[in-house]
């Protein structure tokens, strides 16, 4: 069987459009919205009854939090100890500053074992430095082993979730995706039928494929131990099955020590995909022969995250243990998915993430793609107060604009600075509401209601109606009251 | 007890009832109004939106204003959560330590209107009567900042002749936002188009809320649409009573 296999480039949030206007190409996909909606419920229930059972959940955040603040606070110390500790249990250290040298490094080890074709364990840090893409391009052909990566990958998709990356198509969707690039017209949708297709698709690779690339969950400085886990042991396969492996690891996932896991275990599946437990949980600590990959290494990638770590309200980001509990809470990422947020990373961390790693020079909307409703900060495991980097980044995108001569013709700041001087004088305020109910007596006749307004507040007219200016101002019947 | 009473911009310029009817159930609780007519906005619009620098002078401004108050009520969650979340966080960055000190002494001392009811003044039951079928809509700022909880819920509960009806989704933004509504107009309205069938689903002829900005959205949405629902803040509900004279 000859498989054609896409590899759409990565979502670049430097050419994505703003995320109002793609989110507006979703909203109009029925039957997205429809499989986003039923998804998040399912798992945002399965991780409430679980959360519920647990009466130690806020110590378990806060004592997650303090653990991946910690290792932030010390991460140059923690690297190199995991570095110094895996290294000297057979393994090899890399390091990588930016999306290119990670994709290099790992190119070269490929080259170095003649590998033309590589297994894959989901990875969004891969995702973000476009490494399938660039693998094809060097004649590498790399095999997405987790299933909904598989589903995405021969439907020639992007992720639209970070834990459930294919959230996004229903089972009659894959079916059709896997009829077509299996050669399996006769394909039921049962989801039996389905995950065997899968495995007698992955089998094969798994036996032939002797190079495998992951990330990780974390990496443990004590032991230099890296953790993945997984719900589907197709990852089990890529770690155990190859002679080679590689893993590409953010440098934000260091953790102090081995006893972390018993929090972080406790908190990451049961927030991200309602489970106790994962199925698989690995810990590969170096080499060990007879046992596994001869060959270990874990390239450590920075691509900004170092820059990041500078900013004192923005670096809670690099606290993320990638749960995706965030994207399932949000209202905003419900109504659109992924895709509309021009990033691997979606929803309400993809759009403190992303900005804070593209060091804010694009992604700029993302900030704004928040109601600020305050439900991812409630669902996260370690504490990362997403609305308030939300507001910081904002203001970093508002300060920015400052020092352009442009900003001086927008409509937004023109009507912020007009309203910061109005509410600086309380004299000034009520002239300014007096002011505003004289203009509505020369446009309006009556008490009718605005269904159309100029301008930004147009946007409010499309779908809502205004209610006109009351013919008092509290403080004026309050003075009145006074008088009489 | 002598409250002062922090309107907030939008209420006192587009929703003056609620305003009226917070004098009114406090008044008729035996309590002293006071209305300080310096101020103006907490800040919150600008702050949410990037420009805290705008918002600094704001925030000052508030605190200056109210520093003397025995207590002081808003009938806004959201202005309260602005307050309380990031006015000790403002003044840390401005380095201003007498405002880090005046905020830190002011803010036992804040209360959202049904935290003032239910907290410090420990009733649920104002004496009011509302015969309506009413659906309560938790903002997001007063179920996730403030955690009102069931507090508006208790107030409500104790109003003659009302019947409360359950909200499905109660946990869910509306998709107000404040300026999110109007910079992503879209994703909003599809929010507010669940919210509104939520709603809609209770039969209730009265949505309320302890946020008018999220009222205003719906509102909004509802009337655009004929839908036959109206929303009143709570305290405009609370404020009802039988004496046909008051």
């Amino acid at each position: 069987m000859n498989l054609v296999q896409l590899n759409p480039p990565s979502p670049d949030p430097k050419t994505a459009p703003p995320f109002p206007a793609a989110a507006k190409i979703d909203l109009r996909d029925t039957q997205l919205r429809r499989n986003i909606a039923r998804a998040t419920d399912t798992i945002q229930r399965k991780r409430a009854a679980l959360v519920e059972e647990k009466k130690d959940w806020q110590a378990l955040r806060d004592a997650g939090a303090a653990i991946r603040r910690e290792a932030l606070r010390n991460l140059d110390g923690y690297l190199l100890q995991f570095e110094d500790r895996f290294q000297a249990a057979g393994g090899t250290v890399h390091w990588a500053a930016n999306a290119a040298e990670a994709n290099r490094v790992a190119l070269d080890i490929l080259r170095e074992h003649d590998a033309r074709e590589v297994i894959k364990i989901k990875s969004m840090t891969t995702a973000e430095i476009g490494m399938n893409e660039y693998l094809a391009q060097h004649n590498v052909t790399a095999h997405e082993t987790d299933l909904a990566e598989l589903i995405l990958q021969l439907g020639g998709d992007q992720p639209s979730h970070i834990v459930v990356p294919a959230l996004h198509k229903n089972r009659q969707q894959v079916r059709e995706i896997f009829a077509r690039s299996m050669g399996l017209p006769g394909l039921s949708d049962d989801p039996e039928a389905l995950t065997a297709a899968a495995r007698q698709y992955l089998r094969e690779k798994f036996l032939r494929v002797k190079t495998a690339i992951c990330g990780a969950n974390f990496l443990i400085a004590e032991t230099g131990g890296v953790t993945i886990v997984e719900s589907e042991g197709n990852g089990r396969m890529c770690l155990t099955l190859p002679e080679t492996l590689i893993a590409i690891v953010g440098i934000e996932k260091v953790i102090p020590r081995f006893a972390d896991l018993e929090v972080l275990l406790q908190t990451l599946p049961r927030s991200a995909t309602g489970e106790r437990m994962n199925p698989y949980n690995s810990i590969w600590s170096g080499v060990i022969p007879g046992d596994g990959p001869k060959n270990m290494h874990v390239v450590l990638l920075d691509n900004g995250r170092t820059r990041v770590l500078r900013d004192g309200i923005g670096r809670q980001t690099l606290q993320c243990i990638r749960c995706g509990a965030c994207q399932n809470a949000c209202p905003v990422y419900r109504q659109t998915g992924g895709h509309a947020y021009g990033s691997v990373y979606a929803g309400p961390i993809g759009a403190i993430l992303t900005p804070q790693l593209e060091d804010m020079r694009h992604a700029q909307s993302l900030p704004y793609a928040s109601s600020l409703c305050g439900a991812c900060y409630e669902v996260c495991p370690v504490k990362i107060n997403i609305p308030e980097v939300l507001v910081h980044l904002r203001a970093r995108v508002v300060d920015r604009g400052r020092r352009k001569l442009a900003s001086l013709f927008d409509q937004e700041r023109a009507g912020m600075m007009m309203m910061a001087a109005i509410f600086a004088s309380s004299r000034r305020y009520e002239a300014a509401q007096r002011l505003a109910r004289t203009a509505q007596r020369t446009v309006r006749h009556g008490d009718a209601w605005y269904h159309w307004l100029p301008g930004m507040a147009g946007r409010w007219t499309e779908t809502r109606d205004l209610a006109p200016l009351p013919q008092e101002t509290f403080r004026e019947w309050w003075q009145q009251r006074r008088r009489s | 007890m002598r409250i002062a009473l922090f309107i907030t911009c939008y209420n006192d310029t587009l929703f003056p009832r609620t305003g009226q009817s917070v004098v009114r159930v406090l008044e008729r609780l035996g309590h002293t109004v006071e209305f300080p007519l310096e101020q103006t906005c907490c800040g919150q619009m600008h702050f949410n939106t990037g420009y805290a620098r705008e918002a600094y002078p704001l925030a000052k401004r508030f605190v200056e204003i109210f520093a003397d108050a025995e207590t002081v009520c808003i009938p806004s969650s959201s202005c309260v959560a602005m307050i309380r979340e990031y006015y000790p966080a403002l003044a840390r960055e401005n380095e201003d330590a007498g405002m880090a000190a005046a905020v830190d002494s002011l803010l036992p001392r804040v209360f959202e209107f049904s935290e003032l009811l239910v907290d410090a003044l420990g009733v649920t039951d104002v004496g009011a009567y509302f015969p309506h079928r009413v659906t309560y809509h938790a903002s997001c700022h007063g179920l996730r900042s403030l955690h009102l909880g069931d507090k508006p819920l208790r107030l409500l509960r104790a109003v003659r002749g009302l019947e409360l009806v359950p909200l499905e989704g109660l946990e869910q933004c509306c998709g107000f936002g404040g300026t999110f509504a109007v910079k992503n107009a879209d994703v909003s309205a599809a929010m507010l188009t669940e919210k509104t069938r939520a709603v809609l689903n209770t039969r209730a002829e009265v949505c309320t809320a302890c946020d008018n900005s999220c009222l205003m959205h719906m509102q909004g949405m509802l009337h655009r649409q004929f839908a036959g629902v109206r929303t009143l803040h709570l305290a405009e509900v609370l404020a009802g009573t039988e004496d046909v004279l008051g």
